[in-house]
């Protein structure tokens, strides 16, 4: 497949909106005013678009669910924050393609009739928030977002919201919270965002590249889209490579596309001389896939049924030199550092994880831990409000099952059993 | 503390147990970043002034490098809120610096992808050139050292953020390198970020 979302990332320009317009831009836009807010949502629904932020949930859906008959204002809020480690095509999008969200924001307040979009941006992407501004300002010197759209009497307003520094405000109702300037902590669900989301007003929150993908479907209708990727997986993917590759980057692919062809094609395989001991598919919060599930078609379903998630597509790869109880460690340590605090299984129980790793790895471990290991997750996952805690034991849990013998070399060696060259001489303290 | 017979609470990592003691001089913001604040504020509902918190906290570290207890009061009486609301945002979001930082922050990203690239190695680098540990600043004042949680461009193993500024594909061996070079030229020796990078390399 033809790259379309990611066509002309790499030309000069390509963030501006003379480029755009040379390109499709809007065309979309204009094709969305001219069907009612249902057509758009059933276009949507036909597509069989799914969000590309994690739970590959289809947005038509989720635009339906958005409380139309409701006295309140209605919002799109846009997920870019997009932290997920191994995650990084959301920024490429922003900072080569921004029109084509900001063309996406404008059609989904269209369908669930907001006149008001959020962009909420992670704090580090500060120069992507002046790329995506100075866009914004562009769409509203040209008419395509502010009053009376295009002639339409159609109105919309655009806001960049900047982050600062919080995992959990990828959670859809975290990033809420974190709208109205509080914490960013999940709500209790249901009610749904689409119920009672922003200002307890209904709410869609979708992902960058999924907001990305809607003029694509305006523009060239859902069949053309569906019929990109297999069954139930249509239109193109970013696949974000990353980790023990030799060329690591964004692949555009349709769903058809398999890990292998992403990981030794694309990215060209492992480093010379190293072999693929494991791939994580979709993102650090999902289970370990081992080089024989290489062929795994990489669409939602495919990697579902070979026992992980696609979840936002992050795949990293690791060769041969990875000691697996480091890795665990070092997520682990992420996950304390982001648990927002909410719910005690989740704060208390990923810094209890840690430190077991940490004494592990160091070689200081026992037998015994990793049942505590086992123990400890089984009581955060499933018991904490939102899905960071099954997120956070995941790695120890996947590394347990597939690497047990690696942990248990490094108690009964006393010592880590696979230091590589790329790791610190000297390891620190938990800091 | 503890309730907890063997496990001992982390009392020092976790966002929720930091406290602010300093109350630091007498804060309001400058005409330029109160206009700036009058225009960001209008972006939500009349009614929903508090959404600015982060943005107003931001135009705070602009002006005086972190953010003091005088400065939340002056934020929340811009937002109508109370100062421990404004305290209870600053606490949580880990990019609000509540004590002095170096002109300097480099922020270097410690997690997977980064780590498998070599971040460890930058960050021991780093350390040795300035003899500070991570999330300390050096004698001079010019370099603050944060080890932080992924950036988002794991493409560009490892990445190092330099204030709010990118640098790229960032290898052990040259981070002393980058040091003198910051000295020297400022924020103008980081890389920057753009995808273009990773065509270079190749």
């Amino acid at each position: 497949m033809e790259p379309i979302l990611t066509k002309h990332v790499r030309e000069p320009n390509s963030f501006t909106l003379d480029f755009y317009l040379r390109h499709e831009g809007y065309e979309g836009l204009k094709n969305a005013l001219g069907m009612t807010p249902d057509q758009v949502i059933e276009a949507v629904k036909a597509s069989g678009l799914r969000g590309r932020g994690g739970a590959g949930f289809p947005t038509g859906m989720k635009w339906q669910f958005v409380d139309k008959k409701s006295p309140n204002p209605k919002y799109i809020a846009c997920n870019a924050d997009e932290s997920e480690p191994g995650t990084f095509k959301d920024h490429l999008l922003m900072e080569r393609n921004p029109h084509l969200l900001i063309e996406g924001c404008a059609i989904a307040c269209y369908a669930i009739g907001a006149k008001v979009a959020y962009v909420y941006i992670r704090g580090e992407f500060f120069h992507v928030q002046h790329i995506l501004e100075r866009a914004i300002d562009e769409a509203y010197q040209r008419g395509f977002i502010g009053r009376n759209i295009l002639g339409s009497g159609f109105d919309c307003d655009i806001y960049v919201h900047r982050g600062a520094g919080a995992y959990e405000a990828g959670e859809e109702t975290a990033l809420l919270e974190s709208l109205e300037g509080k914490r960013a902590q999940p709500r209790n669900k249901p009610p749904f965002p689409a119920v009672v989301g922003l200002y307890n007003c209904p709410t869609a929150v979708n992902n960058v590249e999924t907001l990305a993908n809607i003029p694509l479907i305006v523009r060239n209708g859902a069949e053309w889209y569906a019929a990109l990727g297999p069954e139930k997986n249509g239109g193109p993917k970013l696949y974000c490579v990353s980790g023990h590759v030799k060329r690591p980057g964004v692949y555009e692919a349709s769903m058809h596309v398999t890990l292998r062809e992403l990981i030794e094609g694309r990215a060209g395989g492992v480093p010379e001389g190293r072999t693929l001991k494991a791939v994580i598919p979709g993102g650090s919060s999902v289970p370990i896939l081992l080089p024989a599930q290489l062929d795994t078609p990489a669409s939602f379903d495919g990697v579902q049924q070979a026992g992980s998630l696609l979840g936002s597509a992050g795949i990293i790869v690791l060769d041969d030199t990875t000691c697996m109880v480091w890795l665990a460690e070092n997520l682990l340590h992420f996950y304390r550092h982001e648990s927002c605090g909410k719910c005690t299984p989740c704060r208390e129980g990923t810094d209890w994880l840690y430190k077991i790793l940490r004494k592990i790895e160091r070689g200081d471990g026992q037998m015994r831990d990793l049942d505590l290991l086992s123990g400890i997750s089984a009581n955060i996952a499933g018991k904490t409000l939102c899905a960071f805690g099954d997120a956070a034991v995941t790695p120890v849990l996947t590394t347990l099952k597939h690497f047990g013998h690696e942990y248990e070399a490094h108690i009964r060696e006393g010592r880590c059993t696979l230091p590589a060259g790329w790791r610190a001489r000297h390891p620190a303290g938990a800091h | 503390m503890s309730f907890h017979p063997k496990m001992a609470y982390g009392a020092t990592f976790h966002k929720s147990s930091r406290t602010l003691t300093d109350p630091g001089e007498p804060f309001a913001y400058t005409p330029e970043h109160r206009a700036r604040f009058d225009t960001v504020v209008t972006r939500y509902p009349p009614d929903r002034r508090r959404s600015a918190v982060l943005p107003a906290l931001y135009l705070v570290q602009r002006q005086q490098g972190y953010v003091t207890a005088n400065a939340m009061r002056h934020v929340a009486g811009l937002l109508g809120i109370t100062a421990a609301e404004v305290e209870d945002v600053v606490s949580y979001y880990s990019m609000f610096y509540t004590k002095p930082v170096g002109t300097f922050v480099l922020s270097v990203c410690r997690t997977l992808s980064c780590a498998l690239n070599g971040a460890e190695r930058v960050t021991e680098e780093i350390c040795g050139k300035l003899g500070i540990a991570p999330g300390e600043t050096d004698a001079s004042g010019t370099f603050t050292l944060l080890e932080v949680e992924c950036l988002g461009a794991c493409d560009r193993a490892p990445v190092v953020m330099v204030n709010d500024a990118w640098h790229e594909r960032l290898q052990p061996a040259d981070a002393a390198r980058l040091l003198d070079d910051l000295r020297v030229r400022g924020e103008a020796a980081v890389s920057g970020c753009h995808h273009v990078v990773e065509d270079r390399r190749s």
